[in-house]
């Protein structure tokens, strides 16, 4: 045989790839949305799917146009601007008018995103950096329906102002809280709220499918959960802590914030060390922000606040260098010795 | 059960394509041609000129300098130039190459020594240097280098049957064809550390050649154990392995004897039973022969020097669509671009691409997903040693450890952004290297132009 004829590439090694690309894993993310998605449906109707249609399009739409204005490639195969897109529209009561919604993508993709170099140079979660800008619509980005409530795609829809169970309890009104839903209730997520947060169970379900398939790590998710829930025991507001604790739990964004939103690859810290302490830094801001602030809810700020703090903890947080650790303790074992 | 080490991968070991199949002898070459580097270290000089006829086994180059090994023919014939060839490598490199005469007469000057029992460390050393053994599980470091300067600080024997790249199969048919050479090498190296039992550390993947190793070994009551590692790249990287086999890591920039260890290839065990009780020099070695586009994947016993044409026509050839051709295995070895390049002492496989194994993308991007760290054996931070190599801040690519990186390739392979992390690592070294020499190189001309000076003051005074 000729093998001269081969078109033969020279490159360095490794040879072979695994086939998880950016794109696959984003891939898995969307799947892990879907259950979450599917409940939203059936809790507050096909607007529901509509508001995470038109808020996926309007990311990979804004993308585009911005790479194509400045002719660069094309990064829609990364499945990373259809994420945001559906986490925008988790993070919004299904009610939102459709502009807001755009406008927010339109920040979160441009403005959050391309601006400092599109996928892996941001540093705030784009998802959530357009929540807090969209909350400039604070009449439209706090009106909530109750469950069960079938929105229609367009047109009129009761927009009575429901009281979310996170209103509940920053009024510490833990009593009404419980004769209006019963835990089940809140771990299925038949209550008002915002769309995608309500399900606690589906999410934690989507949640153990991404550590199940090691798109991500257990560290942030249960260090954050478990500060806020170690928080709430501690200091419970009424007199059964288990109680306040797990509506703490199951209330509000924490399972979407802990699963779906801290643990975003480009913003949160690289190594599992860091991820734990980014993970407890944002239990310990919701806990604070719930306990003190105005606002009903903490998760979103916590994790963009604590994406700020990135780069100070991969700073810090080097691994221990090979072949040197042991060496350091058994020079101390000699030092003690003598 | 044994420790582990930290990180790692678990790629589709690709085994059985050849795994089951017993070892081939290739069809005699009719030319072999025998670099004088086929190890690391000074090259050999030629010690037979053109018409001279060689026999198998006869010295064609000697070792130069202490850390060298002399090389053999391999087949019987005349030699029909000693000129630079083109290497595996890449490059052109002094070689001799011999026409065969197929008759296959070996070298009568070859004797195994009378009593291989009594012999001292000093005197095996220099029949394992003679023989031109060598690290052959691919990094050929001279293994008369490695048993010399272990002596005395050695208390961890391991043979090395790990083979954690994927596709190899090469020192697996060793082990389940050859297992009395192979224990008969362990036999010789626990006498030689003076250490009671050797390990022999073997992937899980290969269970049927550990289960047959261990009744070998209490059958013979063989000075072994055999340990049953995980299955993981890089289990068979030297560093890997001590700390999987004895919870020590080597520090940075030693050698696993300052940790006690000392670690020999399977094969490289095999070659010292074979010089130490057969008088025989490394003249042969398997290669498996595989890839996606190999027509039928074989394991071949070849003479060192066989160019890779003649061992991927024994495999049939390979498909048109093949794009990538490599000595080695898929995380470390090298991509060929000729195929008259022959194969050397450390050649364990010869595989061949057609299919997605590359999956490359015009444009990575890091996601800084931090796969990267959670696989480096070394406790390195690629995602950000990429950043510095990336931006030329060569000060912070050093501080970040870089020259720890042992380029087993896990990170590139982990990566979804497909970045080309090792190979920026390996750029990285290099220029760092570079600094360091023309740092070096400055710091002495300096000092030679302070001494001339302070001698014209002198002169004047």
């Amino acid at each position: 045989m000729n093998y001269k004829e081969l078109n033969l590439i020279g490159s360095s090694s490794p040879h072979i790839r695994t086939k998880d690309g950016a794109g696959h894993i984003m891939g898995e993310v969307l799947i892990a949305m879907a259950l979450p998605l599917a409940f939203a449906v059936y809790n507050f109707g096909p607007r529901a799917l509509a508001t995470a249609l038109v808020s996926a399009a309007g990311c990979c739409g804004f993308e585009w146009l911005y790479r194509a204005a400045l002719r660069k490639d094309n990064t829609l195969g990364d499945l990373s601007a259809a994420v945001t897109g559906v986490l925008i529209a988790f993070v919004c009561p299904v009610t939102i008018p459709y502009w807001i919604l755009l406008i927010g993508d339109f920040f979160a993709i441009v403005f959050v995103k391309q601006l400092f170099g599109g996928i892996g140079k941001n540093f705030l979660n784009p998802a959530l950096a357009a929540r807090a800008f969209m909350l400039s619509w604070a009449g439209e980005m706090t009106t909530w329906v109750g469950p069960r409530a079938a929105v229609p795609i367009a047109g009129a829809f009761d927009a009575a102002t429901y009281p979310t169970p996170m209103a509940l309890l920053h009024e510490n009104n833990l009593e009404g809280l419980t004769q209006m839903y019963d835990l089940p209730e809140m771990l299925v997520g038949l209550t008002g709220g915002s769309m995608g947060e309500v399900s606690a169970l589906l999410l934690l379900l989507g949640g153990m499918f991404l550590i199940f398939r090691k798109v991500i790590t257990w560290y942030i998710p249960v260090s954050y959960i478990g500060t806020v829930a170690a928080l709430t025991f501690l200091f419970p507001r009424g007199n059964d802590p288990v109680q306040w604790m797990l509506y703490n739990l199951l209330g509000g964004g924490l399972m979407l914030g802990a699963f779906f939103m801290a643990t975003d690859y480009v913003t949160s810290p690289v190594s599992h060390k860091g991820q734990a302490i980014f993970g407890v830094g944002c239990g310990l801001i919701t806990v604070f922000i719930r306990y003190f602030g105005s606002y009903s809810e903490g998760v979103c700020y916590a994790i963009l606040v604590m994406n700020l703090t990135v780069w100070l903890i991969d700073k810090n947080i080097r691994p221990n260098r090979f072949g040197v650790v042991k060496a350091a303790k058994s020079e101390k074992k000699e030092a003690a010795g003598k | 059960m044994a420790q582990s080490f930290f990180g790692g991968i678990h790629p589709n070991d690709q085994k059985a394509a050849t795994n089951k199949k017993p070892i081939e002898t290739l069809p005699p070459p009719a030319r072999v041609v025998i670099p004088m580097s086929l190890h690391i270290g000074a090259p050999c000089k030629p010690c037979v000129a053109v018409g001279d006829s060689v026999t198998v086994g006869q010295m064609v180059g000697e070792a130069t300098a202490f850390v060298s090994a002399p090389v053999h023919a391999s087949v019987s014939g005349t030699v029909s130039a000693v000129e630079p060839r083109l290497h595996f490598s890449g490059v052109p490199v002094m070689s001799v190459v011999i026409e065969n005469d197929f008759n296959n007469t070996p070298c009568p000057d070859l004797h195994p020594p009378k009593d291989p029992e009594s012999l001292t460390p000093e005197q095996i050393s220099d029949i394992v240097k003679a023989a031109g053994i060598v690290g052959m599980g691919g990094a050929t470091f001279p293994t008369h280098v490695k048993i010399s300067s272990g002596l005395g600080k050695v208390d961890t024997v391991i043979v090395n049957a790990s083979e954690c790249e994927p596709y190899i199969t090469s020192d697996h048919r060793t082990l389940l064809e050859h297992p009395d050479e192979v224990l008969g090498g362990v036999r010789i190296l626990a006498k030689l550390f003076g250490v009671d039992w050797v390990h022999i550390a073997i992937e899980a993947n290969k269970a049927n050649a550990a289960e047959m190793l261990r009744l070998k070994i209490a059958e013979e009551k063989a000075p072994a154990v055999v340990d049953v590692l995980q299955t993981r790249y890089p289990q068979g990287a030297e560093k890997q392995l001590c700390q999987s086999i004895t919870g020590r890591q080597v520090p940075p920039g030693a050698l696993p004897a300052s940790i006690g260890c000392a670690v020999f290839n399977i094969v490289t065990t095999m070659a010292i039973y074979e010089a130490v009780y057969q008088g025989k020099p490394v003249t042969h070695r398997i290669v498996t022969v595989s890839g996606s586009g190999v027509n039928e994947p074989k394991n071949l016993l070849c003479p060192i020097g066989t160019p890779i044409s003649d061992l991927l026509d024994a495999c049939g050839g390979v498909k048109k669509s093949t794009f990538k051709i490599l000595m080695g295995g898929p995380m470390m070895g090298h991509a060929q671009y000729d195929m008259d390049a022959p194969i050397g002492k450390g050649t364990n496989a010869i595989l061949a691409f057609c299919e997605k194994e590359e999956r490359t993308v015009e444009h990575p991007a890091c996601i800084r997903c931090g796969k990267c760290i959670s696989v480096c054996p070394m406790h390195l931070q690629p995602v950000f040693m990429y950043q510095y190599e990336q931006a030329g801040m060569l000060e912070e690519l050093e501080k970040a450890n870089v020259l720890d990186c042992i380029e087993c390739g896990a990170c590139t392979y982990i990566c979804p952004g497909r970045l080309y992390l090792v190979q920026s690592f390996r750029a990285g070294k290099q220029k760092i290297n570079n600094a360091r020499a023309a740092a070096k190189a400055a710091a002495e001309a300096a000092a030679k132009a302070e001494a001339e000076k302070a001698e014209k003051k002198e002169a004047k005074a």
